[in-house]
Order: C-alpha cells, then structure tokens, then sequence
C-alpha cells in the first residue's frame, strides 16, 4: 500500500512537472515583445537585399505561421502544440538548417550529452560519497578536515569558472590536451573512438570537479550526524570494526538522503553539462541550443528546451522510483 | 522520510560545532568562528573596495579604446589592457561591484517572494499548500539555464540589467520557498509557540517576537545563498553572451575573453584576473554562510 501510494504521488508531480514546463515553453515566446517569424523575415529581407515585394512578404509570413504552428487563435495553437510534442515530438524544422527536422538534430546530439553527463556525474558521485564518508567518519580526526576543505574549496566555485581554469591549465599551461578540441562525426573506427575519448576529458574533468565537491560536503555532514546515532554506539559496543560500522551501518544509512539529493539537483547537474558543453564545443545539446540562440534558431530552441524537461524530469523520476527498494522503510509501511 | 527531502547542501555543510559554554546575553562572541571571520574580511574587502574605488577611476572601464590595445602589466595599468583597449584592472572592480549589486537585489526579491510563498503555504495548509508545493517542485525540477537560454535569445539587446535581475528572481524563488515552508511547518508544532499563544501573545507579537529571532538565521544564511546562486546565473549568461555584455560583470569579462581568444593571444592574465576574483568572492560569500549557520547552530545547541 505504502509503496502504490508512493508511486502515484510521484507519477502525478512527474505529469504536472511535464505539463507546467511544456506550458511555459509554449507561452515564453508568446508573451516576449519581440516575434520569431519577424525575425525570420527580417533575415530573409537582408539577405535578399530589400528586393522582396510586400505581397511576397504577406505570403511569406502565412507560410512560416502554418510552418511553425502559430495560426489560430492561441487555444488552438495551444492544443496543436501539445499534440505535436507530446503524440510526435515534432518541432518543426530547423530554420537555420531548412529543412532538416529539429527532432532529428536534437537526436543525434542526445547521445552525446548523455555519454558525458551520466558518466561524469556517476564518477563525481561515487567519488565524492566515498571522500565524504571517510571526512566524516573521522571528523575528529584532523586529515579528515582536509578532505572537507577540498570540498569547501570547491563547491561553490560555479561551472563556468571551473571550465574556464580546466582549460587554462590543462590546455594553456600544461598542453595536455588541444584549446579546441575537434570531434570527428561519421563511421566510428576505433582511431576516432580514442579520439572522441581523449578530447572529452576536459569537459569531463570539469563535471567530475564540479559534482565532487558538493558530494563531499553533503556526505561529511551527513555521516557526522549518523556516526552519532545510538545503533552506530551500539555496534562499536558490539565490537564491529571500524570498517564495518564505517560502510554497513554509517554510509548506507546515508546514503538514502544522498539518492534523493541527487534526484533533486538534476537539474542543477544539466545546466552545469549545457554550459560545459558549450564552453568546450562538446557536439551536445548545449551546443546546439548555443548556435541556436545566437542563430535566431527558435524551433530548434524550443525543441531542445522541451526535451531537457522531459529528460531531467524523467530521470528523477527513476531515481525517485529506484529510492523505494533502497529505503525498507517505504516498503515496509 | 519527510525530512530527506528537504535535503540543503548548505543547512547540511554544518559541521557540529561545540556548544559554546560560556555565553552571555547581550555579547556577540558566540557568533565569532574562524570561518565566518575569514568570509566577513574578504566580503568586507571586496564590498568596500568595489563600491569605493570606481570614484577613483580615470574613466568609464566599458568605455572601448580608452586606452592602447593589448598593453602588459605596469604602473599605469595594473593588469594592462585588454583588446578592446579597455584597463582590466578597473573593468574587474566595476565587474565585482555590478555582480555583487545584482546579487543583493535579487536576494531581496527571493527572499520576500520565498518568505510569502512559503509562510503562507506552511500556515495555511490543505489544497492551498499542495497546489503551491506542486508548482514550487515544478520549478526546482525544471532545467533553469535552457529557460533563461531562450529568454535570452528572444529579448537580446532590447534587455537592461535590471531586467537580466528580474528574470533570475521569476525563476529562482522555489528553493527558497521550500526552505522557509519547511520551517513553518515546524515552527507550527513547537511548544514555544503555543506557550506564547497561551500566554495571551497575539499573532503579530508571535510572529515579531518568538518566530523571527528563529527564523532570522536561516534568512540570513539563505539570504547569502541566493545571492551566490544569482551572480553566479548571471554570469553563466553573460558568458554564453546572452545578458547585457556591454556591463561589467564577473561573467561578461569572461566572455569578451573568450571572445577575443585570449588564451590563443597569450594574454592569460585578462582570464586568471576575473577567475582569480570570481572565486575569492564565492569562497567568501560561501564561507560567511556556513559560518553563520555554524554560529547559529552552537548558539540553539542543535548542531
């Protein structure tokens, strides 16, 4: 029962987190002073030298109305929208790119940004939990305050500085790696795998840096205030080791706020990979939606924003899902 | 399993502080540990100077070519001039005095808009406080910089500062709310409360008198947060060149770095300056937080 009731509740934020994010998206660009199909205008005007006849230009502003689904009043529009996102993740096509759809763009780009972004963040995770622990398993000890200065110094040092800094010294001061760093698209032989690889380090580094530190602080806090809970006293009483009631009794017990930490800060750790992304020409999402905005590229803009609610929305949720089997006390109720 | 999901990095970065013996009313010392003071001196330090130096400057630093381009360090220009013919040095203290100005005024937006939201869903309760939580997850779980992203893309250059300010205070106000419904939701419950009521205190005296002395520093500390949380997103902006570039802040120096390849150019010091800045700042601002939840937490002997 406990655990049906648990499920529901989440499902239902999980739809309303969906729909209230595809509302804003739609009404973002509808409320701004300034219109997409203007601005497309504008630049087809420019580019063919003012040539273009007001008849032409009627025409042409019909078109691109049915083209980007803004005819009709705004209910109807409304309603098309979420058909079309919703039944066939269709945005239209790219203008920039015309006529390639935007769903396909957004599709190739996604595997990359997810490859870095799981990858790093699961690297920082683990690595600043395991940091955490020992800081606060033996927070009286005065080693285990230099682990929580790492984090200090760390956590609140934001994405784009860290980038900046990675760049500087691992690709100005200590070229390790290329200042810009190419990724080569087509067939994969094992040669451009390595390649991939190698230049996807840097941007890696920064996400792994970037996580690691608010890991370890959360972590350290978390074990300090379980290392005092009576069960821990009990099991040194009982003659456990250090090791065991360090990792049996400390750590899993903290690690079930830890999981939904992480569920929670998603979307901070998307941002962070959007930014990184676009800071190292990491062929992403966030590269995309970076071309796209100095572009004028609004369906593409669109597309990418609705598909980055839609995947750190559900990706909460699983975590949110999973918590249940780690937590017996969801089970249980 | 209520409470781990009010999971705050900051609240939890506590570290269990000794529970100072010897305090008296009316002295401060129980708020001195070394972290705050350490936070207070480079806040201190950084504050003043931005706001008082820029009297002194010889002229606007977003004025391009005042100066010859591409100037190394001297004398006349501390840290030379970058290749917009601009004096880096007093670009930098322009930039730490409009990020910090932004940070402030929007800390005060989300502070009021979270204390409302949050005050009035934890007291009122019922559907009133579960539609309110649903819009307020909503927010936290929605991705901010693709919102901000497009936001930026639309009004480009028809945009102000202020407005850049405003924009962070629409999307930035549900951590906040949380935090603060959270805490009402407690405060409810709390013996003090009822005592108080019992004795004959009406709402407003409750409220002045026994809830804010409580609710005062997880403000403050809150109050820090957000403004971290709002240089920071204005300058992830700027960086991508989507907020008003043309004003000095700790992200558009960046920005017109990377923009003009400063790595590629070799002039290292136009990045290391504002990187350097940038996390002096952060790591003040942050260690004044902590340090005041540190302070606070000794004092109620919770920690």
């Amino acid at each position: 029962m406990g655990v049906l009731r648990y499920v529901a509740k989440r499902l239902g934020l999980y739809l309303a987190v969906l729909f209230i994010g595809l509302t804003i998206t739609f009404m973002l660009p509808r409320l701004m002073p300034t219109n997409p199909v203007d601005g497309y205008i504008g630049q087809l005007q420019s580019r063919a030298n003012g040539t273009l006849t007001s008849e032409a230009i009627a025409e042409m502003r019909t078109n691109l109305e049915q083209l980007y689904g803004l005819n009709g009043d705004i209910f109807t529009q409304y309603v098309g929208y979420l058909k079309r996102v919703v039944l066939q993740f269709d945005f239209g096509p790219s203008f920039t790119y015309y006529p390639q759809p935007v769903s396909a763009m957004i599709l190739n780009a996604l595997p990359w940004t997810l490859g870095l972004l799981l990858t790093a963040t699961f690297i920082a995770w683990v690595l600043g939990n395991m940091v955490g622990l020992v800081a606060g398993y033996f927070h009286k000890k005065r080693a285990a305050s230099v682990l929580e200065f790492l984090g200090i110094l760390l956590y609140p040092i934001p994405y784009y500085i860290l980038a900046v800094t990675v760049l500087l010294l691992l690709a100005y001061i200590f070229p390790i790696f290329p200042l810009s760093p190419t990724f080569p698209v087509g067939q994969m032989t094992p040669e451009k795998i390595g390649m991939i690889f190698y230049n996807s380090l840097l941007p890696g580094i920064t996400l792994v840096l970037a996580g690691f530190g608010w890991n370890i602080l959360s972590m350290k806090a978390l074990a300090v205030a379980t290392t005092e809970e009576p069960y821990v006293t009990y099991a040194r009483l009982k003659g456990a080791s250090n090791w065991t009631r360090m990792t049996r009794y400390v750590f899993r017990n903290a690690l079930l706020p830890q999981v939904t930490a992480l569920a929670l800060s998603l979307g901070m750790v998307f941002n962070g990979a959007l930014l990184t992304e676009m800071i190292f020409s990491y062929p992403g999402i966030g590269l995309i939606m970076r071309t796209a905005a100095t572009g004028g590229d609004y369906n593409v803009l669109y597309g990418a924003i609705t598909l980055s609610i839609i995947a750190v929305a559900t990706a909460g949720l699983v975590i949110d899902l999973i918590y249940p089997l780690l937590d017996p006390r969801i089970r249980h109720k | 399993m209520s409470m781990s999901k009010d999971v705050d990095p900051i609240v939890m970065a506590v570290p269990a502080a000794p529970i100072v013996k010897s305090r008296r009313r009316g002295s401060l010392v129980w708020l001195f540990n070394p972290r705050l003071a350490i936070g207070l001196v480079i806040l201190v330090i950084m504050g003043l100077g931005s706001m008082i130096l820029p009297w002194f400057a010889p002229v606007d630093p977003s004025i391009q070519a005042s100066y010859m381009r591409n100037l190394p360090m001297s004398g006349v220009h501390w840290l030379g001039t970058n290749s917009l013919g601009q004096d880096i040095f007093w670009f930098l203290v322009f930039a730490i005095r409009n990020s910090l100005a932004l940070g402030v005024l929007v800390a005060v937006g989300v502070t009021l808009i979270a204390t409302i939201v949050g005050l009035s869903a934890g007291y009122i309760g019922g559907r009133f406080e579960r539609v309110v939580m649903l819009i307020v997850d909503t927010f936290i779980t929605i991705p901010l910089l693709p919102i901000l992203i497009i936001l930026g893309a639309l009004i480009r250059g028809n945009t102000s500062f202020f407005t850049v300010g405003l924009i962070i205070i629409i999307f930035g106000w549900a951590w906040d709310a949380r935090t603060v419904r959270s805490m009402a939701l407690s405060l409810r419950e709390r013996e003090f409360i009822n005592m108080a009521r019992f004795s004959g205190a009406n709402t407003l005296q409750i409220i002045a008198r026994e809830i804010f002395p409580y609710v005062s520093a997880y403000m403050v500390v809150g109050f820090i947060n957000v403004v971290l949380f709002a240089i920071n997103t204005e300058a992830t902006l700027a960086v991508i060149g989507l907020s008003k570039v043309e004003v000095p802040t700790l992200g558009s120096i960046i920005f017109w770095a990377l923009n003009y390849n400063a790595l590629f150019t070799g002039q290292y010091v136009w990045l290391v300056a504002p990187i350097v800045a940038t996390v002096t700042l952060f790591l003040g601002l942050f260690l004044t937080s902590t340090g005041f939840n540190q302070a606070f937490a000794s004092k109620r002997g919770v920690s």
